[in-house]
Order: C-alpha cells, then sequence, then structure tokens
C-alpha cells in the first residue's frame, strides 16, 4: 500500500519532470545526443587508428591513412611479428611486468603501514608529519634526479630493477597514504576496542581487521600505483641505464620513435601491445579506479 | 629467452612476496621488541616503529634529494665551487626565456582547455543515458602513458607537403575541404598547442570524472526550481551548478597546472624539444646528459619544485579545512 503511493508519487514527480523537459524544444535534445555521440567517437578514435595501423601491411600503411581499411579492408598479424621478433618487444613487457607488478605490491602495503599508524595513534609531530606528506604529493620527481642517480650509483642501485622499485614506491608513497587516511579515518572506533577486548595484538588488529576492510581502496590505489609504474619513462630511462635487462616498454618504444628504419607498422603494433594491458586494467577494474581518482582528488 | 622469463619470474616473487614478507616480520619483530619495555614507553615508541619505513622511505627518495639539489643549484657545471644565483640568473635569460615561455603557454593552456572539455563533457553526459559508456570512453586514454599516447598521435598530425596524399588524420580531413595541409609538429605556436591536445586527449578522463561527480551532488531541487521559474539551461550552469562545484574545478585546476608543469614525455618524444617547442623538464634533462651542467639542471628543478610550492599550499589548506569539517 505504502509503495504503491510512494510509486504512484513518483511517476508524478517523473511525469512533471518530463512536462518541463518537453518544454525545452525537442530539437535541442537531438543537438545533445549529436554533440555526445560526435565527441566520443572523436574521443575513441586515436585509438581506433592505433588498432588498425597496427593490422595493415606496411606498404599500406606508408602510402595511405588508416580510415582506407573502411573501402579496401586489407590485414595481417605481420606487424605483431616483427614487433615481438625484431623490436624486442616481449622482453620489454616482461621487464615491464617485473618493475610494476612489485613496485604496486609495495606500494599498497607501505602506505597502508604507514596510513594506519597516522590515522590509529596519537604522537606528537603527527599533524606536522600529514602536512609534510600534503607537501610531498607535489615534488616534481625532477629535482630528485641528480642525487639520486649519485646515491644509486655509490650502493649499486643503479641499473637495477630493485632499484626502480625503491623509487616509484618512494615517490607514490605520500599519495597512497593520503588516499587511504580518508579511508581509515572512516572505520568505526568500536571495531579498534572490540579487538583490543579479545586481547588482539595491534600487528594482529591490522592484518586480520583492517586489511580485509580495505580491501576495496587498496586495489584502488594498486591500480593507479600499476598505471604509474607500468606508463612511466622519464625514471627507467635515467635509472635502467647499463642494466642488461631489455629497457621497459616505455623506454623500448620512445626509443623507435626516434629511429624509422622498421617502418610505422610494427611501432604500431608495439604500441598497442603496451597499451593493451592498462587498458584492459581500466576496463575490467573502472569501479576501483574511480574510486580512487574521486578519493585522491577531491579530498586533495 | 627462458633465462631472462626466468628473471623476470625470479623479479616478481621476490618484490611482491620476499619484501612484504620481510617487511611483516620487521613489524612484528619492533612489536615484540616494544612488549621489552614498560607500557607507557611502548605506547610513545609504537608510531614510530610503525612508522619508520614510510618514513625513511619518502626521506630517502625525496626528502634528502630536495636538499641536496637546493645546494647544487647554487654550484657550478661540476658542483666544484659556490656560484650563488648565476644559474637562475642563466635559466631567467637568452634561451631559456624561450623554454620558460612554453612552459608559460602549457601551464595556461593546458588546465584551461582540460577544464573547459572536461564541464563540457560531464555537463552533456549528464544528460544522456548512455553516460557510463560515455565515460568509459573518455577515461580510456587516461590508462595509456604519454610516450603510448604520443605514438598514437604521429597519426593524427603526420603532415606532408601540399598536393600529396596525406596520411594523417588531420590534414587528410582538412584536405576534404580544400585546405592546405598544416605542419602541426612543426610550425610555431601551432606545434605546442598540438603538444597541448595531447595532452589534454591523455588527462580529460580524470578531470571529467571529478567534475561529473560534483555536478551530481548538486541538489536537484534547486535545478528544477530554477527550471520552473524559466532559467535557461545556460543560466542554470552558470547561477547554480558552476558556483557548488567550484571547489572540484580548483582541485582540477591544480591538478593540472603540477601535471603540466612537470611535462616531459610528449615533448621528449614527439618533437625533443626542436621547433620551438622545448620545455623546462626536457631540458633537465638535457642539460643533466648532454651538456653535463650540474649546476644549471639543479636550478631548473627548484624552479620547478618553487613554482609548485604555492599549487601545495592550496592543497595543504583545503586538507586542513578537510581536517576540521
Amino acid at each position: 500500500m505504502t509503495a504503491a503511493t510512494v510509486q504512484q508519487s513518483g511517476a508524478v514527480s517523473a511525469a512533471a519532470t518530463q512536462s518541463v523537459g518537453s518544454k525545452r524544444p525537442r530539437l535541442l535534445r537531438w543537438l545533445v545526443h549529436l554533440v555526445v555521440i560526435v565527441f566520443i567517437a572523436l574521443w575513441f578514435m586515436p585509438i581506433m587508428a592505433l588498432l588498425v595501423s597496427s593490422f595493415r601491411p606496411q606498404a599500406d600503411t606508408a602510402s595511405s591513412g588508416w580510415w582506407t581499411v573502411l573501402v579496401r579492408p586489407v590485414f595481417t598479424a605481420d606487424n605483431y611479428f616483427l614487433a615481438l621478433d625484431q623490436l624486442k618487444v616481449a622482453g620489454s613487457l616482461g621487464t615491464s611486468l617485473a618493475i610494476a607488478i612489485p613496485s604496486t605490491i609495495l606500494t599498497v602495503m607501505l602506505s597502508m603501514i604507514g596510513a594506519y599508524a597516522l590515522v590509529r595513534m596519537k604522537f606528537p609531530g603527527r599533524t606536522a608529519l600529514s602536512l609534510l606528506l600534503v607537501a610531498l604529493l607535489i615534488t616534481p620527481p625532477q629535482i630528485t634526479l641528480v642525487p639520486l642517480l649519485r646515491l644509486y650509483n655509490a650502493v649499486g642501485l643503479a641499473g637495477t630493477i630493485p632499484g626502480i622499485w625503491l623509487y616509484q614506491v618512494g615517490f607514490t608513497l605520500p599519495f597512497g597514504i593520503f588516499l587511504l587516511r580518508g579511508f581509515l579515518a572512516s572505520i568505526p572506533q568500536e571495531l579498534y576496542e572490540s579487538a583490543n577486548l579479545d586481547g588482539a595484538s595491534e600487528l594482529r588488529t591490522f592484518f586480520s581487521i583492517v586489511m580485509p576492510l580495505s580491501r576495496p581502496i587498496m586495489a584502488s590505489l594498486g591500480i593507479m600505483a600499476f598505471l604509474w609504474s607500468w606508463n612511466d619513462l622519464l625514471i627507467p630511462l635515467l635509472f635502467m641505464g647499463g642494466s642488461g635487462m631489455s629497457p621497459p616498454i616505455t623506454v623500448n618504444l620512445a626509443g623507435l620513435v626516434a629511429q624509422t628504419t622498421q617502418g610505422q607498422g610494427p611501432l604500431m603494433a608495439a604500441t598497442f601491445l603496451s597499451v593493451a594491458v592498462p587498458l584492459l586494467l581500466i576496463i575490467s577494474l573502472q569501479r576501483y579506479f574511480v574510486r580512487g581518482i574521486l578519493g585522491g582528488a577531491v579530498k586533495g | 629467452m627462458t633465462d631472462f622469463l626466468g628473471i623476470v619470474l625470479a623479479l616478481i616473487v621476490l618484490g611482491a612476496i620476499g619484501i612484504p614478507i620481510l617487511v611483516y616480520l620487521a613489524l612484528g619483530l619492533g612489536e615484540s621488541i616494544l612488549t621489552l619495555v614498560p607500557a607507557k614507553a611502548g605506547q610513545k615508541l609504537r608510531p614510530w616503529v610503525w612508522l619508520l619505513l614510510p618514513v625513511a622511505l619518502a626521506a630517502t627518495i625525496l626528502i634528502f634529494p630536495v636538499i641536496v639539489t637546493l645546494g647544487t643549484s647554487m654550484m657550478d657545471a661540476r658542483s666544484a665551487s659556490f656560484v650563488g644565483l648565476d644559474n637562475y640568473a642563466w635559466a631567467f635569460s637568452g634561451s631559456m626565456l624561450g623554454i620558460v615561455g612554453n612552459n608559460i603557454v602549457w601551464l595556461i593552456a593546458f588546465p584551461i582547455a582540460t577544464l573547459v572539455l572536461a564541464l563540457f563533457a560531464a555537463t552533456l553526459f549528464d544528460k544522456v543515458r548512455y553516460e557510463p559508456l560515455a565515460m568509459t570512453i573518455v577515461i580510456l586514454p587516461t590508462a595509456i602513458s604519454f610516450t603510448a599516447g604520443s605514438v598514437i598521435w604521429t597519426q593524427m598530425y603526420s603532415f606532408q607537403p601540399a598536393g600529396t596524399p596525406q596520411i594523417g588524420t588531420f590534414n587528410a580531413f582538412l584536405g576534404l575541404f580544400g585546405i592546405n595541409p598544416v605542419p602541426w609538429l612543426i610550425q610555431p605556436v601551432v606545434n605546442n598547442l598540438s603538444l597541448i591536445f595531447i595532452a589534454v586527449w591523455l588527462q580529460l578522463g580524470i578531470a571529467t570524472l571529478i567534475l561529473s561527480s560534483a555536478i551530481k551532488n548538486v541538489g536537484s531541487e534547486m535545478i528544477e526550481a530554477a527550471r520552473l521559474d524559466g532559467a535557461s539551461e545556460w543560466r542554470v550552469f552558470f547561477s547554480i551548478i558552476l558556483p557548488n562545484i567550484l571547489p572540484s574545478v580548483l582541485v582540477v585546476l591544480t591538478t593540472m597546472i603540477i601535471a603540466a608543469l612537470k611535462v616531459f614525455d610528449i615533448v621528449y618524444v614527439m618533437t625533443n624539444g626542436n621547433f620551438g617547442t622545448d620545455v623546462i623538464a626536457n631540458k633537465l634533462y638535457y642539460e643533466l646528459f648532454a651538456a653535463n651542467n650540474l649546476g644549471h639542471a639543479s636550478a631548473i628543478a627548484v624552479i620547478l619544485l618553487f613554482t609548485a610550492l604555492p599549487i601545495a599550499f592550496i592543497n595543504i589548506f583545503q586538507f586542513r579545512s578537510e581536517a576540521r569539517s
């Protein structure tokens, strides 16, 4: 009965809104649709062009634009074989994974520990430390390069992948703590108190109560940390020099753009392989990505 | 190849499983040491046991280099003798003026273009039923690296002399109307804007997400009331929606200003600073590795930091007001 009334009044108000809506010219509504559809089509076009070009024969790419496939569809997977075979793309993808996966997990773990201490424990200097963290959010990476290159050379971290982890984790940590801090502060105090009454140690409370509760926000931080690490060019470009490993995919691509001997096709295939991982990630975990952006931005 | 795969796997196991276990054990060790000291002292020490690793890491990667760079920015090329503010004088003279000018173009054009397009997209998407799809498409480029984004855009900007078939999307499109092709990446002024637009394409999703969520939080009663009073959509946007989402607009602007300040990848990949497109982050890279001038590079880095500082203050201010509320 009550539900029906509510539904009815809902329908009435919806009808009212609609009648207000229909006062506005119908033309305007169609115009909105047209503009939105043209806009998203244009925004998607570069990715479409990349995908199409990566499957076009070498000769075609050199002589005509990607849209030619609309009238004369000729496709080949040769570019991908060339990219994997001659451009060392497989090795680069491997190096990128070896950098990004540990970097992501360590960022999430250390940010959790730091944020937990900042939120849960009271100590002199807590506010100052929180403010310092926010200031560190904006430190440009360029200012850190020379002293860290020297330090890395001195301690033997130069040209190693653990050196890149160390940099990326340290650099992302302020953001991570900032993002998690907001979430941890919203966990009800009673939960901690009951854990204390049960005699759980601080470590146990952290690992078996706080961590499982924070899974969604950890996923948000994780996806952002992974994207930053995977997409980073400057740090591997500077810190990976002289290592025996293949360069990560961003460094490899930047080098390929400069030398055009292989032609556009394989470069497009290599580029598509490099964006496939982050694109899949963002499509499948969009919910968490959106949460990370909103939690990190609106609060900062 | 199998060797390489083994190394990759070993590194992932070490970094993603081994080190986290070590961190866990270190925390456990710290906690058990705390049980040995009197409870009161333990309470005082506990935060620092937990903060030890995060703080040590941030101090090593961020705080220590900033302090050292402040020092080397006042030393000569080889960091051998003190030169006062000479490097800063150099950074604002001669060929550097054009580079600083380019950064100023980035600092103005990039945030404003992103903001306007994001407001446009967030407002219009809000009016259609397929908003989630539209939003997903705008978010997609945010997952792409600036490097890959630059490669992707070479296909849009590619230029052939007039009279030959154009394989670049934009020039082919202009050709349909009989307009001469534009050398997007070579012609001064146009090339800076072309590079900036790549960044807009890559970052618009973030700005649109933030503004869209803010717009949805504006009370619909207020908007409907204004519409009933006969306010135009234009008026509703400028008098009701925009004033209500100003904090989010500020967030978008500060985020994009910081991004514009640090821009490196796009310029490095697309033009390497040629044709009058150089920016300070790319120049810093050049001074460091081609010219080997540590003093110049450090001064540029310090200028980057101090330009970003006011933005940090805005952030801190918001952070404090949030903490109070």
